[in-house]
C-alpha cells in the first residue's frame, strides 16, 4: 500500500480539485454545478407562532426551570410511507432532553397542549414578503406537519404551511425562480449531543419563521451568494424581520452532473456559502470517482461482501485495551475493493474514511475518534495491532471501530450501508457546515414522505381582500432600489448596510429628498460612519429619528456636514441624548470663517519655531491638526486645506 | 357523496364534477393567483365548500379557492395507501399470552379524511409493525370490540367488555389489555372494577394522550408498559396504565376506582386521588408501591356481574341551583342520583323540598364531593345533617364518577334500596378507603422555592 498521505494528495490532483481562488465559471460548468437555496428568516412578532409565549427572548443553556425527556418514533406520512430520515434517527436511540424556562416556553412548546390559532401578525408579515417575491398566494393555508425525529422539535414535527408558490427575483445576469415560501415554527437550539444524550433549550422553539426556497438555478458559488444576499435584502426591506445571530439561516442545496442533491444546513453567514458549495461540488466529484473505481473492481454492491470479526480480546493499543477493560467492544471489518479509497480525497483535509466516521458518530452515537483503518493518515493503532489486522484481513483494506456493545450492531450496519452507498456515488444527505468550508454528515436527506396534515388545526382561508390590504404600501423592489442607488452614485460597498442590516434605504431616500446634499455623502455617512459606530458600540444602534434630527439640525443651522462624522458616532454612543446635548458633546461652536483663517499665520510661525520635520507637507498637517477641532462644522475641511496651502505658497 | 370526490360538498363538489376532476388525480390548476400543480386530496367534511385541497410535489398541502380557478387538467393519478406495515406477530411458547381488546381511541390510529382527524385502526400485525418491542414481552392477540371515541363508551359497552374479559379468563389468558380513549377511561375502569370481581390476572386499561401518528406519541410506551403489566405483573386488579411524568420515563398503574383524568392534554394526565398509585412500570418490569393488592392466581375463576341501570344521573351542584333540576330527573324516571356537592357535601336550601320529593318517590340519592379529594362529612354542619335527614346518603370518599358508575351497577342488580345501599357502601375495590394517607393529596404549587428546586432536579 502506497503511503496514505501521498494517496490523499494524488487523488486530490486526480479529481481536478483546485482552490476556489483559482476556479472560473468554466470550472463549475464542467462539473455541472447546480445550487438552490432555502432561506430561513425569523419574523418580528410579539408572540410565538402557535402559542402566546413571548417571541425573541434568549435563554442561557444553564438557566432553566425544568427538564424533560422524550424519544421519537417514525410514523407514516399522509400517503402511507415511512421517511428514510425518520428511520435513521430512530436507529440512533437518542434520549432527548429539553431544558425549559418558564419565561420562554409553555406546555404547547413541550407538546402537552395542542396548538392555539396561528399568530395573524406573523402570517400577515409572511404574506407581505410573499407578495414582494411576486408569488402566487394560496387560497387556503393548510398547516402541515413536517417530521423531524432528531428531537429538535418536541412534537417530532414542525408545523408549517405554504403561503405562496412560484415567484422570482433578479440577480446580476439572470432571473432566479422560486419554488415556494412557507411559514413555520422555529426549532429548539441544540446545547450538546454526546453519545445517546442530546440536550436542547426551548427558547427559539415556536418562533415564527419563513422559509423561501429557490429552484436550483445558481450555476456558480458567487451566484448562490448573490441570490442569498438579494433575498436577505428583500426580507429586511419590510423592517418586520428579526435581526442578529441566528435570526437568518441558509440551507444550500448542491449537486453536480452524476451526483445528487446534498443539503448543507444552517449556514449562518452568506459569505460562507461560496466556499462551502465549492468544496461540496468537489466532494461529489470525488465520490463519483470512488464509485467508478468500485464498479470497476467489484461490479456492484450486491457482489460486495465485507467480513466482520470481534477483535476486542486481541487488541493491545492502550487506549483501546482500556475501553475493552471497561466493557466496550472493538470490531473489525474487511472491506474488499476499498484499497486506495479509504484515504481518497473528499474535501480539503478529509478522506473517504471521514464519511464513515461521521456516520458512526451520528447514527451509532460513537464519539470520535471512533475508528481506524488500514489507510489512516496518522496511524491510530500500535504497529502490532496493525500487523495483526493486516494478517487477519489477508492484506485487504480493513476498518476497526469501537464503542459500547449495545451500539455495535448499529455501527456494523452503518459501515456496511455507507460502503454500499459508495457504489452508487453521492448519497442524499444533509450536511453540517464548518467555518473552514468543509461539511460533516448530519442526516439522511428527508423527502416529501415526512409530510402529514396537522389534524389539530383547521385550514385558514386567504381572501383577495386580505391580499389587497396587505399588498398596499409594499416597499419597492430591491433591484429597483439598487438601480436607484447606482444612479445616485452610492458606492456598492454601502449596499449591504443600507438594504439589509439596518434597512436604512427608506431613510436614505427621505434624506436625499429633504436636504440639498450629495446622495453619496449621505449614504457614506450612514453606511460607513454610522455602521462603524454601531459596530464599536454594539449592541447600540442609531434610531432613524435621531439620524433625521441631526441632519436637519446641521442643515438648518448651515453647519458644514462634516460635523456629522463626529455627531453620528456620539449619537450611537449616547443613544438617549437630544440633539443639543450631542452638539455640546461634539464641542462644536460657531466661529466666523475669517476668524479661523486668521489663525493660519500664527500657526505657521509656531511650526517654524518648534518643528524641524524635513517633510514638505508637515507644516500643513500641523496647521490642519491644530485648527480642525474648531474648524469642523464651520468650514469645509477641503476648502480650509486649500486655504492653508495657498497661504504657505 | 361520490367516492371519487370524498369530503367535497356544495359549490366545490359541483365545481370538481363540472371540471371532470377526481380525488387522488394529479391536476394542473390555473388560477387568478397563479398556477398550482398537485394531487387533489379529499376534504374534511366540516371545512367550507369554497376550496379544493392539493398536495404539492414538495409534500405540502394548499387550498385553492374555486372562484379563482380558470382551468383544471388531470395529468396523473396516485391514490394514497395509508397502511401501517403489517407483520405477523411472532409467537413463542415461553411467553405469556395477552389479549388486547380494542374499543377505539388514539392508542392506534390513522388519518381520517372524513373529519380531518384521526380514527382508530389496529391489528396485532399493525401493532407489531408500529411497536415491535411488544413481541419481546408477550404473545399478543387482539379483538376489536368497538371502534368508538371514549365519549361514546357507555353501559352497553361496559357489559360487552366485562363478558369478553370473563370469557378470556375462563380460557386461561395470562393478562388483558384494553385500548381505550382517555376521556372516559376512568369511568370504564370503574365499571370493570365492579363488573369483573376476583379476576386471577391483571386487567390493564391503556390509551394515549398524543395520537400514534405523531413521532412523540406516548402510545408506544404506554402499550409497552401495559403489555409488561398484563404479561408479567403480579397485580390481579383492574388498572389504568398511563404516563407517570410527561417525560418518557415510566408509567403509573392506577386502581380503576381511584383514578381520574386531571388535565385536558398533558401526557401525565391520570392521577390516583386520595391514595397512592399501585405501582410504577417500565419496559423492565413492574415495581409495586402499594403492598396490599390482589395477587395473580393460577386458576381461571372470575365473578362477572354485568349489570347496569341506565336511569342514573350525576348532578354537579352550583350555587343558586333550583329544585327543578332534581324534579326533572325524578319526573323523567331516574332511579338514582349522585350529587357532587360543595365542601364536605352540601347543597343549598331551595333544593331541599325537591330532595324530599325524590326520596319519597323512591329515588336514591348519594352525596359525593366536588373537591374530589376528601370524604363526605355530613355531620359537621347543620346542612349536612338536614340533608341526611331528608334521605341523602353520604358516599364516603368515592369519586363522583366512580359513585355514578357504582350506583348504575348496584341499581342494575337490585330494586331493594337497602341492598343497593349495602352494595354502595361496601368497598369492592378501593372506591371507598378506610383511611386517607398523608401523601394521597398532592397538588403542589409552582413558584414556591422548594417546589421549583424539585422541578429542576427531577424530570417532569
Amino acid at each position: 500500500m502506497a503511503d496514505p498521505v501521498n494517496n490523499y494528495r494524488q487523488t486530490q490532483v486526480d479529481i481536478g480539485y483546485i482552490p476556489r481562488t483559482e476556479a472560473t465559471p468554466d470550472t463549475y460548468k464542467d462539473l455541472g454545478f447546480k445550487s438552490g437555496l432555502e432561506i430561513h428568516q425569523q419574523i418580528k412578532t410579539d408572540k410565538k407562532l402557535f402559542c402566546r409565549c413571548p417571541a425573541g427572548k434568549f435563554q442561557n443553556e444553564d438557566d432553566y426551570n425544568a427538564e424533560l425527556i422524550r424519544h421519537m418514533r417514525p410514523t407514516l406520512s399522509e400517503l402511507g410511507e415511512y421517511d428514510g430520515t425518520a428511520l435513521m434517527e430512530f436507529r440512533t436511540r437518542k434520549n432527548i432532553h429539553y431544558l425549559i424556562k418558564d419565561e420562554t416556553a409553555c406546555t404547547y412548546d413541550f407538546d402537552d397542549t395542542p396548538p392555539f390559532k396561528i399568530n395573524r401578525q406573523a402570517l400577515n408579515i409572511a404574506m407581505r414578503i410573499s407578495l414582494l417575491l411576486k408569488q402566487s398566494l394560496v387560497g387556503e393555508l393548510h398547516i402541515t406537519r413536517k417530521q423531524y425525529l432528531d428531537g429538535s422539535i418536541p412534537t417530532g414535527f414542525q408545523r408549517t404551511a405554504i403561503v405562496g408558490i412560484n415567484g422570482q427575483f433578479q440577480i446580476t445576469n439572470k432571473t432566479i425562480n422560486l419554488i415556494q415560501m412557507s411559514i413555520e415554527e422555529d426549532s429548539c437550539r441544540e446545547v450538546s449531543d454526546i453519545g445517546h444524550e442530546r440536550y436542547y433549550t426551548t427558547d427559539r422553539l415556536g418562533m415564527p419563521l419563513i422559509e423561501i426556497v429557490t429552484h436550483p438555478e445558481m450555476l456558480t458559488p458567487d451566484e448562490v451568494a448573490e441570490a442569498g444576499q438579494y433575498l436577505r435584502f428583500v426580507t429586511r426591506s419590510t423592517g418586520q424581520v428579526q435581526t442578529g445571530m441566528g435570526a437568518g439561516r441558509q440551507d444550500v442545496n448542491v449537486s453536480i452532473t452524476g451526483g445528487t442533491r446534498v443539503e448543507i444546513k444552517g449556514v449562518a453567514h452568506i459569505k460562507w456559502i461560496p466556499e462551502l458549495v465549492h468544496v461540496e461540488a468537489f466532494r461529489q466529484k470525488a465520490l463519483l470517482t470512488i464509485k467508478d473505481v468500485l464498479i470497476d473492481r467489484i461490479g456492484s454492491a450486491d457482489k460486495w461482501e465485507p467480513q466482520i470479526f470481534d477483535i476486542s480480546d486481541d487488541i493491545i493499543t492502550p487506549s483501546l485495551a482500556d475501553q475493552v477493560e471497561k466493557g466496550n467492544r472493538v470490531i473489525a471489518m474487511v472491506l474488499p475493493g476499498f484499497e486506495h479509497l479509504l484515504s481518497h480525497f473528499t474535501q480539503p483535509g478529509r478522506i473517504f474514511t471521514d464519511e464513515l466516521s461521521d456516520r458512526l458518530k451520528v447514527i451509532a452515537c460513537l464519539e470520535k475518534p471512533n475508528l481506524s483503518t488500514s489507510e489512516d493518515l496518522e496511524p491510530r493503532l500500535d504497529a502490532i495491532d496493525r500487523a495483526m489486522l493486516d494478517a487477519k484481513s489477508g492484506n485487504m483494506p480493513w476498518i476497526t471501530f469501537w464503542g459500547p456493545e449495545a451500539d455495535m450492531e448499529t455501527a456494523k450496519t452503518t459501515i456496511d450501508e455507507r460502503c454500499r452507498l459508495a457504489f452508487e456515488g453521492v448519497p442524499n444527505e444533509t450536511r453540517k457546515s464548518l467555518p473552514d468550508g468543509t461539511t460533516l454528515f448530519e442526516r439522511v436527506l428527508p423527502g416529501p414522505d415526512r409530510m402529514y396534515p396537522d389534524t389539530d388545526s383547521a385550514p385558514i382561508p386567504i381572501s383577495d381582500e386580505e391580499i389587497k390590504a396587505i399588498g398596499t404600501g409594499l416597499p419597492e423592489d430591491i433591484c429597483d432600489r439598487m438601480a436607484q442607488m447606482d444612479k445616485w452614485d452610492v458606492p456598492r460597498d454601502c449596499f449591504p448596510y443600507l438594504l439589509s442590516r439596518s434597512n436604512r434605504y427608506p431613510m436614505l431616500s427621505e434624506l436625499i429628498d429633504t436636504f440639498d446634499l450629495k446622495p453619496k455623502t449621505i449614504a457614506t455617512l450612514m453606511a460607513h460612519v454610522v455602521k462603524h459606530a454601531e459596530g464599536r458600540y454594539y449592541p447600540a444602534t442609531l434610531a432613524d429619528d435621531t439620524l433625521a434630527n441631526l441632519f436637519a439640525y446641521v442643515y438648518d443651522n448651515k453647519i458644514d456636514p462634516a460635523l456629522l462624522k463626529v455627531l453620528l458616532p456620539l449619537a450611537v454612543e449616547h443613544g438617549d441624548k437630544d440633539v443639543d446635548a450631542l452638539i455640546r458633546l461634539s464641542k462644536y461652536r460657531s466661529i466666523p470663517i475669517e476668524e479661523i483663517l486668521a489663525k493660519i499665520p500664527q500657526l505657521q510661525e509656531a511650526f517654524a519655531q518648534n518643528h524641524t520635520s524635513p517633510r514638505e507637507d508637515a507644516v500643513i498637517d500641523y496647521i490642519m491638526g491644530e485648527i480642525r477641532p474648531f474648524a469642523l462644522g464651520n468650514i469645509d475641511l477641503k476648502t480650509l486645506r486649500v486655504a492653508v496651502e495657498g497661504d504657505r505658497s | 357523496m361520490s367516492e371519487a370526490l370524498k369530503g367535497y360538498k356544495g359549490a366545490s363538489l359541483q365545481f370538481l364534477k363540472d371540471m371532470g376532476m377526481r380525488v387522488w388525480g394529479e391536476a394542473v390548476v390555473e388560477t387568478t393567483r397563479g398556477r398550482f400543480q398537485g394531487i387533489i386530496l379529499p376534504r374534511a367534511e366540516n371545512d367550507d365548500d369554497r376550496h379544493v385541497v392539493l398536495k404539492l410535489i414538495t409534500g405540502y398541502n394548499v387550498g385553492v379557492e374555486i372562484s379563482t380557478i380558470q382551468s383544471m387538467k388531470e395529468i396523473g393519478y396516485r391514490e394514497a395507501n395509508y397502511k401501517i406495515p403489517e407483520k405477523e406477530f411472532p409467537f413463542s411458547p415461553e411467553k405469556p399470552n395477552v389479549k388486547l381488546f380494542g374499543t377505539g381511541g388514539t392508542i392506534a390510529s390513522r388519518l381520517d379524511y372524513r373529519t380531518g382527524a384521526v380514527i382508530p385502526a389496529f391489528s396485532p400485525g399493525e401493532l407489531y409493525g408500529a411497536v415491535p418491542e411488544l413481541a419481546d414481552i408477550c404473545n399478543l392477540t387482539t379483538d376489536k370490540l368497538f371502534a368508538v371515541f371514549s365519549e361514546n363508551m357507555g353501559p352497553q359497552q361496559y357489559i360487552t367488555l366485562a363478558k369478553a374479559i370473563g370469557e378470556q379468563i375462563e380460557k386461561g389468558i395470562d393478562g388483558i389489555m384494553i385500548g381505550h380513549g382517555t376521556d372516559t377511561m376512568h369511568h370504564t375502569a370503574a365499571a370493570l372494577s365492579f363488573m369483573v370481581q376476583d379476576a386471577p390476572i391483571p386487567i390493564v386499561m391503556v390509551g394515549s394522550q398524543r395520537s400514534s401518528d405523531r413521532p412523540s406519541s406516548d402510545a408506544a410506551l404506554n402499550l409497552i408498559h401495559a403489555a409488561t403489566t398484563a404479561a408479567h405483573s403480579d397485580i390481579a386488579e383492574v388498572m389504568v396504565c398511563m404516563f407517570g411524568p410527561t417525560s418518557d420515563e415510566y408509567g403509573l398503574l392506577h386502581r380503576g376506582t381511584r383514578v381520574r383524568k386531571m388535565h385536558s392534554s398533558y401526557r401525565s394526565t391520570f392521577r390516583t386521588l386520595g391514595d397512592i398509585p399501585l405501582a410504577t412500570v417500565t419496559a423492565k418490569g413492574v415495581r409495586p408501591i402499594h403492598q396490599d393488592y390482589k395477587r395473580r392466581r393460577k386458576d381461571c375463576d372470575v365473578n362477572i356481574l354485568p349489570f347496569f341501570e341506565e336511569k342514573v344521573a350525576m348532578v354537579y351542584y352550583y350555587p343558586n341551583m333550583q329544585p327543578d333540576i332534581i324534579d326533572s330527573l325524578v319526573d323523567n324516571g331516574y332511579r338514582g342520583i349522585i350529587i357532587a356537592g360543595t365542601g364536605l357535601g352540601h347543597i343549598n336550601k331551595p333544593v331541599y323540598p325537591a330532595i324530599e320529593r325524590a326520596v319519597k318517590k323512591g329515588v336514591t340519592i348519594y352525596m359525593t364531593v366536588q373537591t374530589l379529594w376528601g370524604y363526605v362529612h355530613m355531620f359537621v354542619y347543620d346542612t349536612g345533617r338536614d340533608l341526611m335527614a331528608k334521605g341523602i346518603i353520604p358516599a364516603e370518599n368515592m369519586l363522583p364518577e366512580v359513585a355514578y358508575v357504582k350506583l348504575g351497577w348496584a341499581l342494575g342488580q337490585s330494586e331493594d334500596l337497602d341492598e343497593v345501599k349495602r352494595l354502595m357502601l361496601t368497598p369492592i375495590s378501593t372506591e371507598i378507603t378506610e383511611r386517607e394517607p398523608y401523601n394521597g393529596y398532592l397538588v403542589y404549587q409552582g413558584g414556591i422555592p422548594e417546589i421549583e428546586d424539585f422541578l429542576k432536579r427531577v424530570h417532569r
